[in-house]
């Protein structure tokens, strides 16, 4: 056995370690994400009558709720998008974003009884719960297409197609700050528990602080309020999503560079802080 | 022994602290006035400081400077007392926690046993299990299939293999654990006591698995436990920890006696015998053992451990007996001796005793004392101290060319079997 066994050799320090992100070894238990992923894509569905139907189901139910309350009721004006497609896009991209940072922010706690025996790169079960907000989306998304072709055929929008390619970018940014702000809370939590019960309250805030359940030109002219909207990172994405599927939707230059910004940065603290934490958490959960 | 001299493990003056009390709900307010103090160079307010022991002010150091170096094939055991920090050190080995000062070198991949199944879902099949426990754990999953008859076979379940694990019987889950486990390319296995599940031929199968993955495929295996008859049979070195340091590190046999001798070592400091703590429960308050004293605790084999003790009687009493529950240095109990039944006056009372030990083979012994009355109906316990006389047994003889060996052969050596031709009449 002349394996060359210095290539696995790890250096553990007691001395605070520079921050570092630890992705080389991430990448080596790749095949741990796809199983992590597939696993909680059997298991959430395992007894339930209508199983992955779920999945549709929901966001279609929402939409239409959303559509009836939001446009029917309170009236707001989606600009000549039908209700039900521009709140089945809404909902879908805010979803995989909120699910995205909901679930991750619960990690350490959830898991506080395999990390406690055997050592693997914790960030893999963060991107796998990420990539299971991501195939979820996928498959909302695919409904969509489907509504999205019928009102098509009918005539009544308009999908913008020269920025398709922006697509798949617009979703993996979504995903991403959900990811990064996930394991930013995950961490955090170890120590506060009380950020648990923050964040569902405050990603709700959050929803309707971003042009979620109304467009962005509804605030137009409102001055102070519009310009703090374009701030928000969670904004050009929306936005941008709407106009791609819809052909409705401002982008400011503002917004995009908030978004890219703050994504990068969610990202970064987010896996330094959670490599910290992942060293010294289980002395502390 | 297969070991090589190639380091595996290189281990520098580690530490492990834990914050003693109320942790993990740290408010806000202490850490961001520790994190000021810190900043300005001052004394943390929050601290505080002791004297130099192992625990200093809220701070329990559990391990507390321990070097180590482990070599390609070896298996080490580690042994020593609830608390000594043994786990702490698979721990930090393992990289579940990390240390708080000094360093760890492992040269290669570490597959750490702390506990079996880990990852076990209920709902996913033994397969499907596998592949999950056996990815945590550091395999890809084309290692995983290249092994899986293996370890299906290993793990005697097959018949079970498609069924969601939270059909299995208890047994049967450590089975399939241990078997993914065991199974991995890795060349550094921590265990920690997880073979004390499992039937005894699982067990016995577990470590011969593991002695041939140090012997055939020259892997290094750190392996924890209490029950000392696993350790022998497993490790070829051990180190013995107490109060997170590293006191003896050597032969297995020679750790621990070592070991028992440094506990017994311990519990001569208390000489106080009425004031000691009595564990056992349903005993009277009849009668309390006062004083023990062993004339000489080294005695050679096949003769007489000779000793004396005090008794407080409350009464007069008859059909009063001493029982000797003497115990190997692991612990394990090798057998019981009892007195004649004698007569307590009420008050103190001495005895001499004269126990002849028989057929005990050579080595460390630790006894349990009983004060028990039996009058052919019924048997009182009256008084039971744990672990207080020990005494050892040295021999000048050899058995084959070597000294008597506890771990092939145990703590008795009957007396030899008696041989006679059977001559047959040719007729």
């Amino acid at each position: 056995m002349s394996r060359t066994e210095d290539n696995y050799h790890v250096h553990i320090d007691g001395k605070e370690n520079p921050l570092q992100l630890n992705l080389k070894e991430v990448w080596r238990y790749r095949d741990l994400i796809v199983l992590f992923t597939k696993r909680t894509l059997t298991l959430t569905y395992k007894q339930t009558i209508l199983g992955p139907a779920w999945l549709v189901l929901t966001p279609f139910l929402t939409s239409v709720v959303y559509a009836v309350v939001f446009k029917g009721i309170a009236g707001i004006n989606t600009n000549g998008i039908p209700g039900l497609l521009f709140y089945l896009c809404s909902n879908g991209l805010w979803t995989l974003f909120a699910s995205s940072l909901k679930r991750n922010s619960a990690t350490f706690v959830v898991n506080a009884r395999v990390f406690a025996k055997v050592y693997f790169p914790r960030l893999t079960i963060s991107i796998s719960t990420m990539l299971n907000a991501l195939i979820e989306f996928l498959i909302v998304f695919a409904m969509i297409v489907i509504i999205l072709i019928y009102y098509l055929l009918a005539g009544e929008v308009e999908p913008a197609w020269k920025l398709l390619w922006l697509l798949p970018f617009v979703v993996l940014i979504a995903g991403a700050m959900g990811l990064g702000l996930g394991v930013l809370v995950s961490s955090l939590t170890t120590k506060y528990r009380d950020l648990r019960m923050l964040v569902d309250f405050g990603v709700m805030l959050w929803m309707f602080a971003t042009p979620v359940v109304y467009p962005l030109s509804q605030l137009e002219g409102s001055g102070i309020l519009y310009k703090v909207m374009l701030w928000n990172p969670m904004t050009a994405p929306m936005e941008l999503f709407r106009k791609i599927m819809l052909g409705q939707g401002y982008i400011d230059p503002i917004s995009v560079i908030s978004t890219l910004v703050f994504t990068a940065a969610a990202l970064l603290a987010g896996i330094l802080i959670f490599n910290r934490v992942e060293r010294t958490f289980i002395d502390t959960v | 022994m297969s070991a090589d001299d190639k380091i595996m493990i290189q281990i520098r003056d580690l530490k492990k602290e834990y914050r003693l009390g109320q942790i993990g709900y740290g408010t806000l307010q202490k850490d961001l006035q520790s994190w000021w103090a810190k900043r300005r160079g001052k004394v943390d307010p929050n601290s505080k400081l002791g004297q130099e022991e192992r625990i200093e002010g809220d701070t329990l150091r559990a391990l507390n400077g321990v070097d180590l170096t482990v070599y390609r094939g070896e298996c080490l055991g580690i042994i020593g007392g609830n608390g000594a920090g043994k786990s702490t050190l698979l721990k930090l080995i393992s990289r579940v926690a990390s240390p708080s000062g000094g360093t760890i070198d492992l040269y290669g991949r570490v597959t750490s046993m702390l506990e079996v199944g880990t990852g076990f879902n209920g709902e996913m099949t033994g397969r499907e299990n596998i592949y999950l426990n056996g990815t945590i754990l550091g395999m890809s999953k084309s290692e995983i299939d290249a092994k899986m008859e293996e370890i299906i076979n290993f793990s005697e379940v097959e018949e079970f293999i498609d069924t969601p694990v939270k059909r299995y019987s208890s047994g049967m889950y450590v089975k399939l654990g241990f078997s993914v486990a065991s199974h991995l390319d890795s060349e550094i296995v921590i265990m920690d006591e997880v073979l004390a599940v499992g039937d005894i031929a699982f067990q016995q199968k577990c470590i011969n698995k593991m002695r041939q993955s140090a012997r055939e495929e020259n892997r290094t295996v750190l392996y924890v436990s209490h029950n000392m008859s696993t350790v022998r049979e497993l490790c070829d070195r051990c180190i013995v920890l107490a109060e997170g340091k590293n006191i003896y590190d050597g032969d297995t046999e020679e750790a621990i006696a070592y070991y028992t001798r440094y506990l017994q070592s311990r519990n001569e400091t208390v000489t106080d015998y009425l004031s000691k703590n009595r564990r056992a429960i349903n005993l009277t308050d009849q009668i309390r053992i006062a004083d023990i004293k062993v004339l000489h605790d080294v005695i050679p084999m096949g003769g007489m451990l000779r000793f004396d003790m005090k008794f407080n009687a409350k009464r007069n009493m008859d059909n009063i007996m001493v029982r000797l529950i003497v115990c190997n240095g692991p612990g394990e109990i090798v057998g019981m001796a009892y007195s004649d039944p004698v007569h307590m006056n009420e008050g103190d009372n001495w005895f001499a005793f004269s126990f002849p030990v028989g057929n005990l083979a050579s080595g460390e012994y630790v006894c349990d004392i009983a004060i028990s009355e039996y009058d052919g109906n019924v048997d009182v316990r009256h008084d039971f101290l744990s672990k207080v006389m020990a005494f050892s047994i040295r021999e000048e003889r050899t058995y084959f060319g070597r000294s008597w060996s506890v771990r092939r052969w145990g703590n008795v050596v009957f007396d030899t079997i008696k041989a006679e031709e059977i001559r047959h009449e040719q007729d």
